[in-house]
């Protein structure tokens, strides 16, 4: 390869330099191979380099701002912050016509293998007998509903899988009315915001109301086709195969609708976990 | 491809010598990217771990099977809901800093760089040679060689692999396509933790090499400015 051409090399101030060039020239002339089109644009002097060096590292400085994680004060409210940020990006992901992956018989996981997951007891005592469900806030028929009542509703079995914030899933048969025909029924104000629910052993749940109106949101009283457990939720729990584990609760025994959670969005929830956590 | 050099000269009375060069390898948006990319990448990685203290198993729940016990202490944000907030919170600035910086190498034309492409092939095996086997050190002609480039472009997909399986285990319902690509949010989680410890592995060789390669190297990313180059 022919050795590149000796480059007329501007100093900082414009003038001519033949020693830079000088320079530069043997430079080219030595490794011109090497340069592969690169070529030197100008010379400095080193004080001169130094300034640039500086200015250039004054310039990736900002990024130390990250640094403001580390402060014990505001590090909460970032957090909080980016959860919140993630839940609104959750929320515009839902979609209401989309469902959740439903599964053949054979891959159900055993029944004795769905795990029974409390906060506090396995059986809260539920008095079956005369168990109702307490129903008010933003609709036309509140009041005190059996299970018949919510049993007397067209009845829906799903195969789908179930996520734990912990990490594991399983894949269970659940039965009940949709959370829906249910809505319908008590003649909810489906433009509110919020579904809460309150659970016998004293957990607490939301649900937001596109959520409650998917297709496959049940008020479930069934698992693998007998009646829920005691340890799964009876008489009534939910089933919502968009969301994570925790929002599903169990022994249900009342649910307001309602525009406003008043700083009470669920048990885990209130404690820092995602309000929204849709699948 | 080609990149700024500067020569640098001192000056005595009348006459100049040129006392080194210096070549402008990393543009501000790659530098900003490259820190912000580390910082969130330790902490991702430092609450992923603690998330994942919270079921160490890939296995059934019952019985559960722990595969490894991660110690608390090398993990970051002491409870699960505290390690998903660092989590949920750093993969949106770790997922702009990898969008800003895959969109600026496209656009500048500067991922030639980076980039591995057949051309890189026939110098593969000299570098291997060189790194392993106690070869001579194939003359550079850029600012990176061909298992740079190899490595590089490996943790770039890496890092489009990490927010895919990562987006099918946050949102295996919406993305179920993404999820069933990788044999079901099962599956997903797996590929998810393997795709960390890759890339850990890949910063585990990178520090190495930041090392062996010296403090001018490792001032480029900072200043952008690489002084005596080897090319």
């Amino acid at each position: 390869m022919e050795p590149e051409p000796r480059k007329s090399v501007a100093s900082e101030d414009g003038t001519e330099t033949p020693a830079a060039n000088e320079a530069a020239g043997e430079r080219a002339d030595s490794s011109s191979l090497a340069l592969k089109g690169r070529e030197v644009v100008r010379s400095v002097d080193p004080a001169k380099f130094s300034q640039i060096s500086r200015r250039e590292l004054l310039k990736v400085a900002p990024v130390l701002g990250l640094g403001i994680f580390a402060v014990p004060k505001v590090q909460q409210a970032l957090l909080k912050k980016g959860l919140g940020f993630s839940d609104w990006a959750s929320a515009r992901l839902f979609r209401r016509g989309h469902h959740a992956l439903t599964f053949a018989d054979a891959d159900l996981t055993p029944v004795d293998q769905f795990p029974i997951n409390d906060y506090d007891v396995d059986d809260p005592g539920v008095n079956l007998e005369n168990w109702t469900l307490t129903v008010s806030g933003a609709l036309q028929k509140p009041g005190e509903y059996r299970l018949e009542q919510v049993q007397a509703l067209p009845k829906f079995r799903q195969n789908t899988r179930h996520v734990c914030v912990e990490g594991w899933d399983v894949i269970g048969r659940f039965g009940g009315a949709r959370f829906s025909d249910f809505l319908n029924m008590i003649g909810a104000d489906t433009s509110a915001s919020y579904i809460t629910l309150a659970c016998a052993d004293d957990y607490y749940e939301s649900l937001d109301m596109a959520t409650a109106l998917h297709p496959q949101t049940l008020l479930c009283y069934e698992m693998y086709d007998r009646p829920l457990t005691r340890e799964h939720g009876a008489p009534l729990r939910l089933s919502v195969p968009t969301k994570i584990g925790y929002k599903q609760a169990k022994y249900l025994t009342a649910l307001t609708v309602t525009n406003v959670l008043s700083g009470r969005v669920g048990y885990w929830e209130d404690q820092g976990y995602s309000s929204f956590y849709g699948l | 491809m080609s990149s700024t050099i500067l020569e640098i000269i001192r000056t005595k009375g009348d006459e100049t010598e040129s006392v080194g060069r210096a070549a402008y390898e990393h543009p501000l948006v790659v530098r900003w990217c490259h820190w912000i990319n580390a910082v969130s990448l330790f902490v991702l990685v430092g609450s992923g771990l603690q998330i994942f203290r919270a079921f160490p198993s890939f296995g059934a729940k019952i019985p559960q099977n722990d595969l490894l016990h991660w110690p608390k202490a090398f993990a970051i944000g002491g409870w699960l809901g505290g390690a998903l907030q660092w989590h949920l919170t750093f993969m949106w600035i770790y997922l702009a800093s990898g969008l800003v910086y895959v969109a600026y190498q496209i656009f500048s034309g500067n991922y030639g760089q980076v980039l591995f492409t057949h051309r890189d092939i026939p110098g593969v095996w000299p570098m291997v040679k060189h790194y392993f086997f106690r070869g001579g050190k194939p003359p550079a002609t850029e600012p990176y060689n061909a298992l740079q480039k190899h490595a590089y472009t490996t943790v770039i997909a890496l890092g489009v692999l990490s927010v895919l399986t990562g987006l099918a285990i946050w949102k295996p319902v919406q993305f179920s396509w993404l999820a069933w690509l990788m044999g079901g949010f099962h599956w997903a989680r797996l590929w998810h933790f393997l795709v960390m410890w890759a890339m850990l592995a890949f910063v585990f060789g990178h520090l190495i090499m930041v090392v062996l390669h010296g403090w001018n190297n490792f001032v480029s990313m900072l200043t952008g400015w690489k002084k005596d180059p080897e090319y």
